[in-house]
């Protein structure tokens, strides 16, 4: 081939290739993160507003259903008191504690029932069931075998979050296309190399997925359990706040606990989990680069 | 049933030779568990240096027999023979790993051939100029076009450093004009690093402008038919008379193969 006729093929080459790639245009962070704040900011707005509403038609007596101000003013004498902020501490220590202990655990068991023809075929389908059974169902069994201790807390978060991050191992590991182990073998990846290298990034985001859901149950549990075993010696979680509140009849306290659990739910999800499902999935292309 | 049970040992059936064509089938027979023979008694030698096309029309067994000669799979009967080592295969399907981007996707196929870190580097950049595309290798796979891709993909078979590439209907996807492209791409890449190229495709025209032989290949169940040499030199334009000719004689020759199927049922 002469040389024109090389560097004719190369520029007709770069032409297609710019007229066949988007150019992305790259947004601001800020205005991305802004856009996705506001509409739910906007309606827990809206909310609080028909909240003071209802409140104002007089249907109910205040101490069966406070108003907006009276719920903030519990939560500021709890703050005040610092029983607010020991009782989130608690319960994040417990539920974060709780969540690694989960994710040690249900990793290699997700890999095991994964790549196991007989394991899957003995294990799977109680995995599966496990993961419907309400964890709080364990609680008075977890009580009476480890006492009111923190044992019986962790008990109950490990039962709800294990089977969730194991599952998502699990179906990860089956969306990954058998293209892409052929692949690797051609490649020369076998065993650990060919695990390593194709496997788990393969099943990347079948896992976060389950990480996600793992860490939702392992809150969930928690507040049962804090909520249902309530002792001094397990000292104050966001549940046992809760519940302190109902036997004062202080309503206020109630929704003010109520409001604390599903801030902190929500503020995990959209500080952590969130960005790390969205950054897998935008690696591969699998989500707009935009909101 | 002998040859079915070593099949089933897993152990591999490819063997590598030191002399001879780079790749021969002998009496290649496979079939999958108790379906009829989807290849049955498959010969071929390919020479060093050669570029032989497979013609066969869709779903005759050209992917099974690609996946034979890359050891993916054993033959049900026969052998096979490939010379110095493992071929390497572009697959049909864009095959890249889609959490790397195009450096990293040919950075890991250097990396498992046990290649060092700083020579990784280096090599997957030469590899990325050769295939054009020097500045797309931070790119990641959904940023590519789907003639980047295949390049990429061109790149990473590269980088096995194997003489034998296998190409499994590498440009089926991809628009005329970009395949025009590439089908040049890959005959200047072929001359300059020497290569074996087992090439398959359905496309009659495809097989005349890249070969150097076209063997055709009948259906259900597959086996060679007829062989053509191509003695049009390259430069070649798959629209040229030179083509067009051959391709229209090879175009009879599997109608007639394919009516046969026809008449039977
Ligand atoms: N792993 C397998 N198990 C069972 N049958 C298979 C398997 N792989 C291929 N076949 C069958 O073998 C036949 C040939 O398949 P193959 O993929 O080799 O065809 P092909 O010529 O590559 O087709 P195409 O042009 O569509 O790519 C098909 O009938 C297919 O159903
Ligand atoms: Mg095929």
């Amino acid at each position: 081939m002469t040389v024109q006729a090389t560097d004719d093929l190369a520029e007709l080459e770069a032409g297609l290739d710019a007229l066949e790639t988007e150019r992305t245009q790259k947004t601001s962070r800020v205005r991305v993160w802004w856009a996705a704040t506001w509409p739910p900011l906007l309606f827990v707005g809206a909310l609080i507003g028909f909240w003071q509403l209802v409140f104002n038609a007089h249907l109910q007596p205040s101490y069966r259903f406070p108003s907006p101000g009276q719920t903030l003013t519990s939560l500021r004498d709890e703050w005040d008191s610092g029983d607010l902020q020991k009782a989130v501490w608690n319960s994040v220590r417990r539920g974060g504690l709780g969540f690694l202990a989960s994710l040690a655990i249900g990793t290699p068991l997700g890999l095991l029932v994964g790549r196991v023809k007989s394991v899957r075929r003995a294990v799977g389908p109680i995995l599966s069931g496990l993961q419907s059974l309400p964890s709080v169902a364990w609680v008075p069994a977890a009580v009476l075998w480890f006492g009111t201790s923190d044992k019986t807390i962790y008990f109950v978060v490990l039962l709800g979050a294990v089977p969730s991050i194991a599952n998502g191992m699990i179906s990860g590991l089956d969306q990954v296309p058998p293209l892409f182990l052929r692949v690797g073998r051609v490649l020369g990846a076998r065993g650990l190399a060919s695990a390593r290298h194709v496997l788990l990034p393969a099943a990347l985001p079948g896992y976060v997925g389950g990480l996600r859901q793992g860490w939702a149950f392992s809150w969930r549990s928690l507040m049962a359990a804090e909520l249902i075993s309530r002792t001094p010696e397990l000292g104050l979680g966001v549940g046992q706040l809760l519940d302190q509140s109902r036997e004062a009849s202080d309503i206020a306290g109630v929704i003010a606990g109520i409001f604390t659990i599903l801030v902190i739910g929500i503020a995990i999800e959209l500080c952590l989990f969130a960005p790390l499902e969205r950054r897998v999935l935008r690696r591969r292309g699998l989500l707009a680069a935009t909101v | 049933m002998m040859s079915v049970l070593q099949g089933e040992r897993g152990a591999s059936q490819v063997q590598v030779v030191t002399a001879g064509p780079a790749v021969s089938l002998r009496g290649v027979t496979k079939r999958f568990g108790t379906a009829p023979n989807v290849l049955e008694d498959v010969s071929l030698e390919v020479a060093e240096g050669e570029f032989l096309c497979i013609l066969g029309a869709s779903g005759c067994g050209k992917s099974t027999l690609l996946g034979l000669v890359a050891d993916l799979d054993q033959p049900t009967s026969g052998s096979v023979e490939v010379r110095g080592g493992k071929p390497s295969l572009m697959f049909q399907e864009p095959a890249l790993f889609p959490w790397l981007t195009a450096r990293e996707n040919v950075e890991l196929a250097l990396r498992l051939t046990g290649a060092g870190k700083k020579e990784r580097r280096a090599r997957a950049c030469d590899l990325l100029a050769l295939v054009r595309l020097k500045d797309a290798g931070d790119k990641r796979v959904h940023e590519l076009s789907g003639g980047m891709r295949q390049r990429v993909a061109m790149a990473r078979s590269l980088a096995q450093d194997s003489h034998v590439l296998l190409m499994d209907e590498p440009f089926a996807a991809l628009d005329a004009i970009t395949r025009d492209v590439l089908h040049e791409e890959l005959v200047r890449i072929r001359e300059s690093q020497k290569l074996t190229v087992l090439f398959v495709t359905h496309n009659v025209r495809e097989a005349v402008r890249l070969g150097d032989r076209v063997v055709l290949l009948s259906s259900r169940p597959g086996r060679v038919v007829q062989q053509y040499a191509v003695d049009i030199g390259q430069p070649r334009r798959i629209e040229s008379p030179e083509v067009s000719h051959l391709s229209v004689a090879i175009t009879e020759d599997l109608r007639t193969e394919i009516r046969r199927h026809g008449g039977h049922s």
